[in-house]
């Protein structure tokens, strides 16, 4: 079940995307850049937001919600105070990503995709990083960890606990 | 313009800068200042050198000097040492081997740039790609000048199609037929769209071109754009590129200022406009019609072609759509000529290509070699080979559309059809070295998974195809499969490659035919004997306790399921059909007592 969002308290967040609406008026195509702009104002995009682009922009709700499910960028359920993102590209999964993203999960206790209780934490898999020469590489918020070891995993960790 | 007698240059390439390299360029400008030389020496952050393995890496000119594996340490002796008393500071050269540390090689003696030819790189790591300025001064926008004021957009396709170029995205299909097709196509409005979603797992070139080049791909859409008669281009770039991203912003925005981008651009009667597009995240997007359904707004499903996007494409409007690395070479053969770009390469695959070298190879990074190198010589020349003295066991090529070259082949000559008769493909250009470590079943199912994943559902071959194909991978790495079911997995490869709706569903196959192709045997094992020969599939692992146990019974208690018994002081046992292979035992002992096999 996907939580509930009061509207009320999120009157400004509101505010700021129907201006974002407003000042693409002219642009064509802009479904995906409105998603972007909601998901960086709301963090993610429960359905009030999507029925409020649903509204503002005339596209079916019905649409809305198939783009938002169709892209691993967009995401319906709150995230973590932490984004942990192991790169799974080729480079990094031959250099054992895997067992790194194993190691991790068995650490915080929970399974890829899932946020941890406190909401201290969402695992996640990513897409190639791109920075293949620090391979494996996982990337905590904005900060890169790179020629990871798994007995390094315990202190990382602790350090956002802390 | 400021005149500087020695200049540092620092890597601002996503590899270098995830190791912090912006820190080290603000050290360099702040110990500059301190000595007062902040007027004699500039300090520039540029696009990506290539040799990612030894980043962060800082080049000084006029010497030329290579700096590897810089620290905020390492700037400080630096700045004192060599550009204030001129001595270069040998220890932190790079260095090909441990015993050649005396030596001072040129950028261009080092083995890994020696066989390079940068032609799509060859402004990356030598200009501010921050400003349009040093573009200038490296010829930029002078093809745009000379296509607009003496060439008709017949001469452009024309000398285009002569040079050879193809799309350095996959395919490999003519850029100047692709033009060509688009141009007598009547509309009131044509697009031309750079195709930046990249998304092939360990290929990075089109994003260092554009965090090191931007405007050259710019410069290439408006006379792309010129040739076919669009007046707007869209860049669709992925969001996770926020480098790129950035940068190209700033370019568009120089180029505005400058009248390079708008309208009446020198000073003839046509306009150009470049927008940029955001990706969410869905590989199938860099398939050309997904890609502009999402640029429409919509879920990025595939279509089918024809009608081609020459004729109907974005919002049903004649469109062009080019990858960055074809693009990037598009000014350099318009202002050298095509016989200039044909004298690279080979005669059925002209010019160059770039690979990104990743994997289990000692120079990870960013090669531009000229099409027809042997992959030895990128490999081990350039690549510097498989590290720890492992022996190589395969080269993954074309990514999870592409497939596997072994040993046999590395004397094969790379191009488009080279690569395709040994069944892998150019693909975009990511190379992944893959040693005896590396499981070849654990690495079909490893690309499959990811294609499973990235199917964007519409047609039933790849929805449903590949995800059977998966089962049966899972079950054969378990220990659980038959020869029946390699006979399926070959069957059912060939039907999905036969009748997937798009790109990404008829090449999803290829990494699990041709690792069947080249090592049946390892398949072999996995269902006859049950064993995984490089001990990489945990179900068929086996945990065992040598004789170096000091009975510390630290790995019994640790047991999740009570699998290890013994006795204290004495050598301990692990029950094979109780073990879950959950790897907690060999973690917590001290003695490096457990080995997994």
């Amino acid at each position: 079940m996907q939580k509930g969002l009061c509207v009320k308290e999120k009157e400004n967040e509101f505010r700021r995307l129907k201006e974002f609406i407003e000042s693409k008026k002219e642009t064509q195509g802009i479904m995906m850049q409105t998603l972007q702009e909601a998901q960086n104002i709301f963090g993610y995009l429960p359905i009030e937001v999507q029925k409020f682009i649903a509204d503002e922009t005339g596209i079916p709700l019905a649409e809305v919600y198939g783009v938002v499910t169709f892209y691993t960028q967009f995401s319906v359920t709150p995230k973590g105070k932490h984004k942990i993102g192991v790169c799974l590209g080729t480079a990094c999964y031959v250099k054992g990503a895997q067992l790194i993203l194993d190691k991790l999960s068995k650490e915080l206790g929970i399974n890829v995709g899932a946020t941890t209780e406190d909401n201290l934490f969402t695992l996640e898999a990513t897409r190639c990083l791109g920075c293949c020469g620090l391979a494996p590489v996982m990337m905590i918020d904005d900060e890169v960890y790179g020629k990871l070891e798994t007995k390094q995993i315990p202190e990382i960790i602790a350090k956002y606990r802390g | 313009m400021a005149i500087y007698r020695s200049h540092v240059l620092v890597c601002g390439g996503t590899g270098c800068t995830s190791s912090k390299s912006v820190l080290i360029k603000e050290r360099f400008e702040e110990k500059i200042k301190e000595i007062n030389l902040d007027k004699e020496i500039q300090v520039v952050l540029t696009g990506c050198f290539g040799l990612c393995e030894q980043g962060p890496i800082v080049i000084v000119y006029p010497e030329g000097t290579f700096y590897s594996k810089m620290s905020l340490d390492r700037v400080d002796e630096i700045v004192s040492e060599h550009l204030n008393k001129g001595r270069i500071v040998k220890k932190y050269v790079y260095h090909e081997t441990d015993e050649d540390t005396e030596k001072v090689k040129a950028l261009a003696d080092i083995d890994f740039y020696k066989k390079q030819k940068r032609v799509a790189l060859r402004n990356c790591g030598v200009i501010n790609p921050e400003n349009i300025n040093e573009y200038i001064a490296r010829d930029g926008y002078l093809a745009l000048g000379k296509v607009l004021t003496e060439m008709t957009p017949e001469e452009v396709i024309k000398l285009v199609k002569d040079s050879g170029l193809k799309g350095r995205g996959g395919a490999g299909f003519s850029t100047g037929m692709k033009w060509s097709f688009a141009a007598p196509n009547k509309a009131d409005q044509k697009y031309v769209i750079c195709n930046a979603d990249e998304g092939d797992p360990g290929a990075f070139m089109d994003r260092s071109v554009l965090e090191g080049d931007p405007h050259a791909v710019l410069e290439a859409m408006a006379i792309s754009g010129y040739a076919i008669g669009a007046t707007k281009g869209f860049i669709y770039v992925r969001a996770e590129y926020p480098i790129a991203v950035h940068r190209l912003e700033i370019a568009i925005e120089q180029a505005k200022d400058l009248g390079l981008l708008g309208k009446n651009l020198f000073g003839s009667d046509f306009d150009f406009d470049v927008e940029i597009r955001l990706g969410a995240g869905a590989f199938v997007c860099g398939e050309e019609t997904a890609l502009m359904q999402s640029i429409e707004g919509y879920r990025g499903m595939s279509r089918n072609k024809p009608p081609f996007p020459a004729v109907k494409g974005l919002w049903g409007k004649p469109t062009i759509i080019n990858n960055v690395e074809t693009l990037a070479n598009v000014p350099q053969i318009i202002i050298n000529g095509p016989e200039w770009f044909k004298s690279f390469g080979t005669e059925k695959s002209p010019g160059t290509k770039v690979f990104a070298l990743g994997g289990k190879i000692n120079n990870t990074g960013l090669v531009e070699v000229p099409m027809g190198t042997t992959l030895r010589e990128v490999i081990y020349d350039i690549g510097g080979g498989c590290p720890n003295g492992r022996a190589f066991k395969a080269v993954q090529t074309g990514g999870p559309s592409g497939g596997c070259l072994v040993k046999d082949h590395l004397d094969t000559e790379i191009d488009y059809d080279n690569l395709t008769a040994l069944g892998s493909m150019m693909g975009s250009g990511g190379m992944i070295v893959m040693d005896e470590d590396n499981c070849m079943v654990d690495i079909a199912r490893f690309f499959l998974d990811f294609t499973v994943d990235e199917s964007c559902g519409k047609c039933t071959p790849c929805r449903e195809g590949t995800k059977r194909m998966l089962e049966i991978l899972d079950k054969i790495s378990e220990g659980k499969g038959t020869m029946e079911d390699l006979d399926r997995l070959e069957n059912l490869a060939q039907t999905i490659k036969d009748t997937a709706l798009c790109g990404l569903g008829q090449t999803a196959p290829n990494p699990v035919l041709s690792t069947i192709r080249y090592f049946k045997d390892e398949y072999l094992a996995h269902i006859v004997d049950k064993t995984c020969p490089a001990g990489v599939c945990k179900k068929l692992l086996k945990y065992n306790i040598t004789a170096d146990c000091k009975g510390c019974t630290k790995c019994a208690r640790i047991c999740p399921v009570g699998a290890i018994t013994g006795k204290v002081k004495e050598l301990h046992v692990i029950d094979q059909n109780k073990c879950i292979k959950c790897g907690a035992c060999m973690d917590a002992c001290s003695f490096h007592a457990i080995i997994r096999k």
